[in-house]
């Protein structure tokens, strides 16, 4: 019947064992998958998780992976901290590769150093806004946000195909739906040559070390704390609810429009339908894997990236299918979420 | 049939915990039909030694005889077929569902849930704790929602009830008619344990009582031969403190009025308040008597700030502060202790640290927006010491204190944030003797040092204790305050009842004349 009871106390060692778990168990999972698949479990994982990592062109693609998945994460566990649950990364994510492009389109041709800069704050600026619209329906008319910021993103989807099918179409692109390359002056710096890895990942960089801080020293962020796990207690001490809502997904859409300028002026160079290979959703797992807290979410975008690394790498040597990549991160998130239910919890013993 | 075998009997139990023996080598033995009372400071270790009755918590050592049979609890649902039943200081129920679902919850037999609605409905309306079985609990009060653990208990037949501090949320009458119910369990040869330290109620009530401190059994009585001043002697090992209530010497001057404040619950099940008006002056203490339920939710959220009202219905120190939410009154000298301490008070996850964090953060703990949690640590240290919270430290976390002690952190913390004006609800609710005597009298000294306070409370005797004067909250109406010389317990008892008479308006209008 009833498998679990609650413990008198959440486990401290559960709350951190809980992601390790969590891989084994995917790992194991993971072989089973393969030798249904009639390959080798030891040499698809050598393929999927060692391989990418035996070369520097490797390391610098799990970088590029990395560095917007930590961005986004970085945000967005502000708002899980406070039970604020923005799904909606991806869509802002758009919005902010959609406001940076746009500028970088407008100052096609131009030489000024300023035009990286003004796309930064762009998306940034882009991002914030597609946060904003979930705040106020949740504010003002007591909307779930977890369903705004889901439906926002299908909208921001919409309008970067409007945008990249219509006026913003490269002339010159046969027709497929993408923008002009970005020149020189709107791309991020190649900060190792022969590899993609660029200038903003002093971006996230910078976010990592300020999130960190914050979680760690800031008034607000213990206000955000105290909202998500008693919001009795928030009212009484009079931190403000609406504050925490906006605070949180503002902040969470402005780390995904910064992560969003950085893929269409770094790897990806233009604007077009793939900015994105969903970012934002593996964001959601990143965060929880990393444990809410900063610097736990940089090893947890590492290991998503070589997720990423894996999939695609399984895809060329193993005739794997796409999703394998999807596969993998539905199943760390399954574990995950499946360990976490023992912290606060503990099995049953029999009668 | 006279029963020669104890219903339980308890032989040398003993229970360490890390850093402190909660029970050492405690034997007690209760016969069937007796009421048998507990009593003890916080901290003793009665509340152990009821969570290993009822298989919550496992002895380290010792035996345990139910009926003449040796037996190991292992859980409380093994406790409950063998017919303990046991109704917790800290309320287990659900506040989505409904009374009815609350009381399904625990039934191990399958339930027809209308049958069971009037089952609940019949006996609680035998037993004089009247309930609505469809209500939802989120919207019951404190005392309403103490009713709904004890019929769950009596629903399921026990043999053995254990009752943690029952009567500290009850009316004079109620506690009356609770006791009738428990002679008549009792006639019915079902045994009671009854913690409180509530010294007449026990010596009116039990048949015998064991005492205990520091987790040793110090003595047994019986509680008829006993005076309330030798059973408190057995229990603290020294003489019951007095409150002293000097008098105040201070400029008096208005410093919280409440201006015909009316306000529409938004709860269905809550109690609107009518027009209230009430004047705290600073030295002064307001007592607010009721039974919960009455509009207490209601008024105290109104006063904290937790709900705004009208801009002029709330006048703090001469300014309108209605509109105000609780953080910027409290910016003007407003503190308030809630009813609930898990949850509202404090944050049960945190620490004490974090904890104190939570109001005091005004006490220079923050400088461009970032947190000095070492400051935030010597103010909870200080506040350990000067209140005396038993604790494992300023990182303890909230929920791990006893509900006597929490109190007293959270009271000391908001003394220690210098208020104009403070707010406390229940403030010694399930605090034991030496605790609450130690924090009726802070809220004395406090108030003589010209801080307004107003405190709301189910237990007359502790208004009469502290009050200089005494309204009545029932049906979200306050009547008029009187001196507390000028009134007693049984006309207040009377109001509570909401029995608003015809003598209660000439005072009111000679008040307003006043």
């Amino acid at each position: 019947m009833h498998l679990l009871e609650p413990r008198a106390q959440p486990s401290q060692l559960m709350r951190w064992t809980a992601p390790l778990i969590a891989i084994v168990a995917t790992l194991l999972a993971g072989s089973f998958l393969f030798w249904a698949l009639d390959k080798s479990p030891l040499a698809s994982f050598e393929v999927f998780f060692i391989q990418p990592l035996t070369s520097s062109y490797g390391w610098s693609e799990l970088l590029i992976k990395a560095c917007p998945l930590i961005l986004i994460a970085q945000g967005l566990a502000i708002g899980f901290k406070a039970r604020i649950y923005n799904i909606g990364a991806e869509g802002q994510l758009i919005i902010g590769a959609l406001f940076g492009g746009g500028v970088a389109i407008h100052f096609d041709g131009s030489d000024s150093a300023w035009v990286i800069p003004a796309m930064v704050v762009a998306g940034a600026l882009g991002g914030a806004l597609w946060g904003a619209l979930p705040a106020l329906l949740k504010t003002r008319f007591n909307a779930e946000e977890t369903l705004t910021t889901l439906m926002l993103t299908y909208v921001a989807t919409f309008i970067l195909s409007y945008m990249v099918n219509g006026p913003w179409r490269d002339p010159d692109g046969m027709n497929f739906p993408q923008s002009i390359m970005f020149g020189d002056n709107a791309l991020f710096g190649i900060l190792l040559e022969g590899s993609r890895v660029n200038t903003s990942i002093f971006i996230t960089l910078f976010a990592v070390l300020a999130f960190w801080l914050f979680n760690a020293r800031s008034f607000l962020s213990y206000q955000l704390e105290v909202g998500g796990q008693a919001p009795a207690a928030s009212r009484y001490a009079g931190f403000s609810a609406k504050q925490t809502v906006w605070f949180s997904l503002v902040i969470s859409g402005l780390t995904a429009g910064l992560a969003g300028v950085g893929e269409v002026a770094g790897p990806v160079g233009q604007l077009n339908l793939n900015i994105s290979p969903g970012y934002g959703f593996a964001a959601i797992i990143v965060a929880y894997l990393g444990r809410l807290h900063a610097l736990g979410i940089v090893l947890a975008g590492a290991l998503m990236a070589l997720i990423y690394l894996g999939g695609e790498a399984a895809q060329v040597s193993l005739q794997m299918p796409a999703a394998i990549t999807g596969i993998f991160q539905g199943m760390l998130l399954f574990f995950l979420l499946g360990a976490d239910a023992f912290i606060d919890n503990r099995l049953r013993k029999p009668l | 049939m006279t029963p020669t075998e104890p219903r339980l009997a308890l032989l040398h139990i003993t229970k360490r915990y890390p850093s402190v023996v909660a029970n050492a080598d405690v034997s007690i033995s209760v016969m069937p039909g007796e009421i048998h009372a507990i009593l003890g400071e916080n901290g003793a270790g009665k509340s152990t030694l009821m969570k290993i009755i009822y298989g919550a918590v496992k002895a380290d050592e010792g035996e345990m005889m139910w009926d003449g049979r040796q037996v190991s609890i292992a859980n409380p649902a093994q406790a409950r077929k063998l017919g303990i039943g046991m109704v917790f200081q800290h309320f287990s129920l659900f506040e989505t569902l409904s009374v009815v679902e609350n009381i399904a919850l625990v039934l191990d037999e399958p339930f027809d849930l209308a049958a069971l609605a009037v089952r609940v409905k019949e006996v609680s309306e035998r037993y004089g704790l009247p309930l609505d079985p469809y209500r939802s609990v989120h919207s019951l009060s404190v005392g309403e929602r103490q009713r709904v653990e004890i019929v769950r208990c009596l629903l399921q037949d026990p043999k053995l009830l254990i009752l943690d501090e029952p009567t500290s949320v009850l009316t004079p009458q109620a506690v009356q008619k609770l006791f009738e119910t428990l002679r008549r369990l009792s006639a019915e040869g079902v045994s009671i344990l009854y913690i409180s330290h509530k010294l007449h109620e026990i010596k009116s009530l039990c048949d015998s009582a064991t005492i205990m401190r520091g987790g040793k059994v110090t003595g047994t009585a019986i509680p008829r031969d006993e005076t309330p001043a030798s059973l408190a002697r057995m229990m603290i090992g020294r003489e019951l403190p007095v409150c002293e209530a000097p008098a105040y010497t201070g400029q008096v001057k208005p410093v919280l009025e409440v201006d015909r404040l009316s306000l529409v619950s938004d709860d269905p099940f809550g109690t609107s308040l009518a027009n209230i008006s009430l004047t705290v002056h600073a030295g002064e203490i307001l007592g607010i008597a009721g039974i919960s339920g009455n509009g207490q939710a209601e008024l105290l959220a109104a006063l904290s700030g937790e709900q705004t009202v009208d801009r002029e219905a709330i006048w703090l120190a001469g300014e309108a502060v209605g509109h105000l939410d609780a953080g910027q009154r409290r910016a003007k000298g407003l503190v308030f202790v809630p009813e609930e301490r898990l949850g509202r008070g404090a944050v049960p996850s945190l620490s004490l640290s974090r904890n104190a964090l939570l109001t005091a953060h005004r006490q220079g703990m923050k400088r461009w927006g970032l947190v000095s949690y070492q400051k935030a640590k010597d103010f909870a240290e200080q506040c350990i010491a000067r209140f005396d919270v038993r604790c494992g430290g300023p990182g303890a976390a909230a929920r791990s204190l006893s509900g006597g002690n929490l109190q007293k952190f959270i009271v000391g913390r908001e003394i220690m944030l210098a208020p104009k004006l403070m707010i406390v609800a229940q403030p010694t609710w399930g605090v034991d003797v030496g605790a609450a005597a130690f924090l009726r009298q802070t809220l004395l000294d406090l108030s003589r040092t010209g801080v307004a306070i107003l405190v709301i409370s189910e237990e007359l005797e502790e208004l009469f204790e502290i009050s200089d004067n005494i309204a009545v909250l029932a049906a979200g109406k306050l009547s008029a305050a009187q001196p507390k010389a000028a009134t007693n317990a049984e006309s207040v008892g009377l109001q509570m009842s909401g029995l608003f008479n015809e003598t209660a308006q000439p005072t009111e209008s000679s008040h307003a004349s006043a």
